[in-house]
């Protein structure tokens, strides 16, 4: 008898367990944050060392550190790029998300339309020390015009033209092309041998969008119109695509292998000489990783159509970057802030931009001489003067994902020998447009 | 825990009514008795029912309730203020006429008949390895430890691998194919462009075989060895037997089996999702890939949602037909 009712009773209170997890599930994300647990914060971090495991050991020193200070316990997770959207997204929509988590600064716009995220008003920027120790343009990518940002930003990262010295040497090519027309030319020099010029990552969507969105200033255009309409079509677009998908369907520079790359392969093939030359943001630390000497290489600014970087049609990088950002109903409000206060101190600026190889939006970071390295001079001189920001449009990250498809899908065109001409990139790009106007 | 207590309820329900009864009649007054004796049952079903209503139940209806709403990334954080859109999202999905429709029209055609292909094949598979695996050999029980290898390993790890294996430059299918067997002028790229639907076919099958192998095993245990002499003394071979004993005997395990792997293989979501990432070739684009796709990456979940619903009136009409058409059709042959 008694093991008949004890058995109801726990049947009862594990179906009563399941209705309340149930209810609980479904809370409402729409109340604002507080600081209720006072001595825990999560934090997402993005993969900005060589792997994951790496990040790891870079930033949990660091953790301890701000640990000791504030008696805060910081819990990391470092998610990598290919999922870090997805799980922001995911996070936004349920409300179970981190307190504190690092944003790829070209979708603070978007992210910020969705309201999750802690504006940085004046009040909260007085909080971590003032919006002036920053560096403006950094600030600028940080959110739309005319808003508070979404973020504050964290590190800071342009594109550049590595090389490999050896292989130039061996062509007989004297320095890095500072043109197009050059780095064709000497791309034909390079490729031979089973050797190839230039690396590209074609099923890296994102990597996609910053090449062509540089590309596409250099042809004049913008992806998109001042009042934020999609205008992939127009012909300096359509251009700017099939100049960086014609490195490897006309001049064959780039190994057709690349078409499928997305894990950073490129960088791989690139330190093991199997590449030339790599356009990338910040690659260092992963050469050195994959047992590359900083002597085997250079880095040159990204070439331009004729003259010298500069602004307008002679931009020849995004201004890419990092943010730190802070959940809205965080249950730790003044831990994150204080959080991010550590993060973007004058310290830990130049430690961890140093470990990463990327330049501090912190403006008394940046005077530290490890940044004026040769390599780094070329990202923060392209920063300064040669880079612009992405289209800070709310629908910026369908933007990265239509078009950047339509790019990977042109690449596997030109890998499997498809021909790649104006009107068949003009066709993906109007079906990458429409998908955008839904 | 049940299989102990079931058994004594009927007996004991009186038995509990004296003991400890006094309080649940107060609470319940004139609850008949015929109720209050048939409730255990129900008593001990309530947990699996909330939970089926938790993990199964509820996300559908919000599902469904998501799809009649604009729900964009500028609502997803608080969905209560999502404006209300009827059919609108079911109209976005069903124009064929315009690129979002047309191309959710074409990744319902290549799911059709990746699902064809993929429970075709992984039944005949199965359905010849569990055939010869009936006779007794040695080695009869090693071979079936490593036929089911598939379905025991983890879906991502196993799918994590195939990508590696099917890499145009390093992996070792062409490593195979074009350099050491020479089948090919040029490696080929299976990741990207046409030849990755094959690429998913292979590994779909590769992964749902076991399945079928299990369950046509199982069916064949039942079969009396008997009906096989009787027939082998009235002078019939091995193809006679297969289509006149096996495969009509099979007939219930079939039934259910095709159905279920019909199902699976058509909401596939970790294989193309672990081969492709985030967007499929247009070849090997998916259903639930593309509805996936329409959800996170345009930030519109209302139409993803619109979406899902239509796979499910369409899988629940597809299995509906298939339950009707295939009983029927049992009961005309039991008949005869």
């Amino acid at each position: 008898m008694r093991r008949i009712r004890a058995a109801a009773v726990i049947t009862l209170a594990t179906a009563l367990a399941a209705g309340v997890t149930g209810c609980g599930g479904g809370t409402s994300t729409d109340e604002g944050g507080g600081n209720d647990s006072p001595k825990t914060l999560t934090y997402w971090a993005s993969n900005q060392g060589p792997n994951i495991e790496a990040d790891k050991k870079i930033l949990t020193p660091e953790l301890k550190k701000f640990e000791k200070e504030t008696g805060i316990k910081v819990k990391l997770e470092v998610v990598p790029w290919s999922d870090l959207l997805t799980r922001i997204l995911a996070a936004t929509t349920s409300g179970q998300g981190p307190d504190v988590l690092n944003i790829g600064n070209t979708w603070s716009a978007s992210l910020q339309a969705t309201g999750a995220l802690l504006p940085w008003d004046d009040k909260n920027f007085e909080a971590i020390g003032g919006r002036d120790r920053f560096v403006d343009s950094a600030v600028a990518s940080a959110g739309a015009d005319g808003q508070p940002p979404a973020a504050v930003p964290l590190y800071s990262l342009a594109y550049a033209l590595y090389y490999n010295k050896q292989m130039f040497a061996d062509a007989g090519i004297d320095g890095p092309p500072a043109t197009w027309d050059e780095l064709v030319a000497d791309g034909k020099k390079l490729s031979k041998d089973g050797k190839w010029a230039l690396g590209a990552e074609g099923g890296n969507l994102s990597n996609n969008i910053h090449q062509v969105f540089a590309l596409g200033q250099q042809h004049g255009d913008n992806f998109f119109d001042a009042s934020g309409k999609p205008t992939f079509t127009t012909d300096g677009n359509v251009a700017a695509v099939k100049q960086y998908v014609d490195f490897m369907a006309k001049d064959k520079i780039i190994a057709p292998g690349n078409a499928e790359y997305a894990q950073n392969q490129s960088l791989t093939d690139f330190a093991k000489g199997r590449t030339a030359m790599v356009l990338w943001q910040a690659a260092a630390s992963t050469f050195a990783s994959q047992g590359m000497k900083p002597e085997d290489w250079g880095a040159a600014p990204v070439p331009v159509p004729s003259g010298a970087p500069g602004t307008g049609k002679q931009v020849n990088s995004m201004v890419a970057g990092i943010n730190i950002a802070v959940f809205k109903n965080t249950k730790n409000l003044e831990g994150a802030k204080k959080f991010v206060k550590f993060m973007t101190s004058d310290a830990e600026q130049k430690l961890l931009n140093k470990t990463y190889g990327s330049i501090p939006p912190v403006a008394a970071a940046q005077a530290d001489p490890a940044f004026a390295a040769p390599d780094l001079k070329v990202l923060r001189d392209t920063l300064a003067n040669s880079a612009a920001p992405l289209p800070q449009v709310p629908e910026e990250s369908q933007f990265e994902t239509a078009v950047g498809t339509a790019v990977k899908d042109l690449w596997a065109d030109a890998a499997s020998g498809t021909p790649v001409t104006t009107e068949s990139v003009k066709k993906r790009l109007d079906k990458a447009q429409q998908q955008m106007q839904q | 825990m049940t299989s102990t207590v079931t058994p004594p309820v009927q007996k004991s329900g009186s038995g509990a009514d004296q003991g400890g009864g006094d309080a649940r009649r107060r609470r319940l007054p004139r609850l008949p008795d015929r109720v209050r004796q048939g409730g255990l049952p129900y008593l001990l079903l309530l947990p699996a029912v909330l939970l089926e209503l938790l993990v199964h139940i509820v996300p559908m209806v919000i599902g469904i309730v998501m799809s009649f709403r604009e729900l964009t990334q500028f609502y997803i954080n608080n969905w209560g203020k999502a404006p209300w859109r009827a059919f609108d999202n079911y109209k976005i999905a069903v124009d064929f006429d315009a690129p979002l429709g047309e191309a959710l029209l074409h990744s319902f055609y290549v799911t059709c008949v990746f699902t064809v292909i993929t429970v075709g094949l992984s039944w005949l598979f199965g359905m010849a390895a569990a055939v010869m695996l009936q006779e007794n050999f040695r080695g009869r029980g090693l071979l079936r430890g490593i036929f089911l290898t598939p379905y025991a390993l983890p879906v991502y790890a196993a799918v994590i691998t195939w990508a590696f294996m099917f890499q145009r430059d390093n992996g070792m299918i062409n490593h195979v194919l074009h350099d050491q067997l020479g089948l090919t002028d040029e490696p080929s790229f299976w990741l990207i462009g046409d030849n990755s639907f094959i690429a998913l076919v292979v590994v779909a099958v590769w992964k749902s075989w076991p399945f079928a192998f299990l369950m046509l095993m199982a069916g064949l245990q039942n079969i009396p060895r008997e009906l096989y002499e009787a027939a082998s003394i009235d002078g019939a071979g091995v193809w006679q037997q297969i289509r006149k004993i096996t495969l009509p005997s099979l007939r219930p395990v079939n039934q259910v089996l095709v159905l279920v792997l019909f199902l699976w293989t058509f909401n596939d979501f970790n294989t193309p999702y672990v081969l492709f990432g985030d967007s499929a070739p247009e070849a090997a684009d998916l259903i639930s890939i593309h509805i996936y796709q329409s959800s996170f990456v345009t930030w519109n979940f209302g139409t993803g949602s619109a979406m899902s619903v239509l796979l499910l009136l369409f899988l629940l009409l597809v299995t509906a037909v298939y339950l009707v058409a295939t009983s029927r059709g049992r009961k005309g042959s039991g008949a005869v």
